[in-house]
């Protein structure tokens, strides 16, 4: 078959999606909404689903991804289930205030919305929309990029719904917001959502990210996030992701960071079929701090791919990156990480380093750094390293009495723990921390009654 | 304890090792020296099962058991400590974590109840004034960032912890300074017992006059060439390896 010719076919058939589901996805009346909506769609049609000749998506083929008969739900469907029977979290002990989005839809509890004592606004998007129009316009769709990004366009033409946080000026919201985007259906699905984290001057949040598969049926995520942090603003997001075998995830995070905000991400990929996770950062202003982290684990026929992407936009910001990966089986990694540094952006120092080790012979890692540094008087390294366990220490170790299953594991989770550590909550660092090692020792498989058996 | 016999080994298909004889009983602390590139250090490797020695002929027989047919952790948990030359770095690893694993694989090797985290600490610190190690050092990863001499008083807070009934030192005392010297000596001593042996390897007198050996052999290109006691080793200070290696060479 011709590639270009599939190509056409796959975007050409989320336009006739579009098109087929008009009535549904322009039916809320809102005109601004609709309008960017068929912007997106536009912008679809002329940008077209990447192919395997995109070198931004050279190591995850997304248009053969995408390129499948799925089901799309375009209003939130009724599902009977007791959320206690089937999903207990892997984090319960930290306190949180915790949200489920199920299959891209904020799930009713109560109020679709809530504004709580300290003016914080918290709820369902597609709410906000009605409750908050001018706080939602102010920023929505302002970072995605659906005019140049493809697959933000997908999402920004048919996600119906996600999470909505606003933290107003100079609050410091204490409670962690944990949000758990849960899949669950009788019929594969295709589930497209959106979120959207408003820090105001001065405020300050933690948000942690659960994503989970609940049935066996294969799902296609694509997801994206904006966060909007204003001047002197500190934000952390957490991202745990574990779906299962058959999942394909694409998450796409645009955060634009104004003057002296910091914006820390923690991304840790414990399990999923093919996750591709885009983190694109605007540096927007001056003195600012973006940490982006991750940790991925893969086995068996698992793909993980990392994009970074820092545009360092105005003078004496510090950018980190930092993504550790280990793989075994046939699992397929990829990192790309890229550092814009623009003319005006001196004073800037931006690092970034990724490090890999393979247990298997058929484990392969792609690992691209890519510098576009345009002002002279800047800081900027990058490391790429793929390993192998270090077998001096394994056998050191081994010469202490200590077994080579327990010592490869010392030493992987000691790899891993860099990027744990970066976690800035203790108590979320220590449930990662357990997490990831039942995740080394192949124990995670008994997650939330899920029927997959991945391990 | 241990009875080496006709050992031959081979690295990369070249022999380095030509046919050791040697016996340790337990209470005995034999001295193995000799100049560079002698074999010394494969010696050490071959009783601790390192993966790139091939032991070609001959056998290692370890408290009427065949070493040859333990993993490393075996040898360990069977009460080998082997002291390295080069201690590893392991970043990430936290020594309280490593030396504790340790410590609770030998316990379940024992059939003993794993020690909590405080008994574990109590434990640690015991240890630790034996040796005089520093505090922070046991707070941090594995041997990483410690000095030469750190690393070696590592090795020594190690073997104090797992008290091993055979310790083999690879060059311990290579690059230490006289206090180091001691803390290594002080720990050797500290570990003899009748039921315990030691197998100290090096290419300096030095150590010696601190922990007194039983034995001392000669190793030559892969050969014991002689044995002695205490008085060789200062015999050997005084005049160097030639006159041995011109005695085997005038055989």
């Amino acid at each position: 078959m011709n590639i270009e010719y599939k190509l056409a076919d796959v975007t050409e058939s989320f336009v006739s999606l579009f098109e087929a589901n008009r009535n549904i996805l322009l039916a809320e009346n809102n005109e601004h909404l609709n309008s960017i909506r068929r912007e997106a769609v536009t912008s679809l049609a002329k940008l077209k689903i990447p192919g395997k000749k995109s070198e931004n998506y050279k190591y995850t083929a997304i248009g053969d991804l995408l390129f499948e008969e799925m089901n799309h739900v375009f209003s939130p469907k009724k599902i009977e289930f007791n959320i206690e029977d089937i999903f207990s979290c892997d984090i319960p002990e930290i306190d949180t205030q915790a949200i489920l989005v199920l299959n891209g839809f904020f799930l009713n509890q109560g109020e679709e919305i809530t504004k709580l004592e300290n003016g914080v606004i918290i709820g369902s998007l597609r709410a906000a929309m009605k409750s908050y129009p001018d706080l939602v316009y102010k920023h929505f769709a302002q970072y995605s990029d659906y005019k140049n990004d493809p697959i933000a366009a997908l999402n920004t033409a048919f996600a119906q719904d996600g999470v909505f946080l606003y933290v107003p000026k100079n609050v410091k919201h204490e409670k962690s917001i944990q949000i758990i985007h849960l899949l669950l259906s009788e019929e594969d699905q295709m589930v497209q959502h959106r979120n959207l984290f408003i820090l105001e001057e001065g405020a300050e949040a933690n948000v942690v990210i659960c994503d989970h598969s609940l049935s066996i049926q294969k799902f296609i995520t694509n997801s994206v996030t904006e966060v909007f942090a204003d001047k002197n603003s500190n934000f952390n997001i957490t991202r745990v992701q574990n779906e299962h075998d058959k999942s394909v995830q694409i998450t796409n995070s645009f955060i634009q960071q104004e003057q002296d905000s910091t914006v820390t991400s923690n991304t840790i990929s414990l399990h999923g079929g093919v996750i591709r996770n885009n983190i694109k950062v605007n540096l927007n202003g001056e003195n600012c701090e973006n940490n982006s982290l991750g940790l991925f684990l893969a086995d068996k026929e698992q793909h993980i791919d990392n994009s970074i992407y820092i545009n360092h936009l105005k003078p004496n910001c510090t950018s980190n990156q930092l993504y550790k990966g280990i793989l075994d089986e046939n699992a397929r990694g990829a990192f790309a990480g890229r550092i814009h540094v623009w003319p005006d952006a001196q004073k800037t120092m931006a690092y970034q380093k990724n490090n890999n080790i393979l247990l298997s012979d058929d484990a392969k890692m792609n690992s691209k750094p890519q510098l576009e540094i345009y002002a002279d008087d800047v800081k900027c390294s990058h490391g790429a390293t793929v390993g192998q366990l270090d077998e001096e220490a394994l056998f050191y170790m081994r010469s202490r009495g200590i077994n080579e299953r327990e010592s490869r594991l010392l030493l992987m989770y000691a790899f891993a723990h860099e990027v744990i550590s970066e976690i800035k909550l203790p108590a979320l660092r220590e449930r990662i921390d357990e997490l990831v090692e039942k995740r080394l020792r192949g124990e995670l498989s008994r997650c939330n009654n899920c029927k997959m058996n991945c391990r | 304890m241990l009875k080496i016999n006709n050992l031959k080994v081979n690295i990369n298909d070249k022999q380095i090792l030509k046919g050791i004889n040697l016996e340790v009983k337990a209470g005995e602390v034999h001295a193995i020296m000799g100049p560079n590139g002698s074999g010394k250090s494969t010696l050490a490797s071959a009783l601790a099962g390192r993966e790139y020695v091939s032991v070609t002929d001959g056998s290692i027989e370890y408290l009427g058991k065949d070493l040859l047919d333990m993993n490393p952790e075996v040898r360990a948990l069977e009460g080998i400590f082997l002291g390295f030359q080069y201690p590893v770095e392991i970043p990430g690893v936290s020594m309280v974590n490593f030396m504790r694993t340790a410590i609770n694989e030998q316990r379940k090797y024992k059939n003993l109840e794993a020690l909590s985290a405080a008994e574990f600490l109590k434990l640690m610190h015991e240890k630790k004034s034996v040796v005089g190690i520093d505090s922070n050092l046991t707070k941090r990863s594995v041997n990483e960032g410690f000095s030469g001499g750190e690393k070696k008083k590592n090795e020594i807070f190690q073997m104090a912890l797992l008290e091993p009934r055979l310790a083999i030192l690879d060059e311990t005392d290579s690059g230490l300074d006289i206090d180091a010297l001691r803390i290594v000596a002080n720990g050797v001593n500290l570990l003899k017992s009748p039921e315990t042996a030691s197998i100290i390897i090096t290419h300096y007198q030095r150590l010696l006059d601190y922990i007194v050996p039983d034995f001392v052999h000669v190793l030559y290109k892969g050969r014991i060439v002689k044995s002695g006691g205490k008085e060789l080793a200062l015999e050997l200070e005084e005049k160097g390896y030639e006159w041995i290696t011109e005695e085997i060479t005038a055989e």
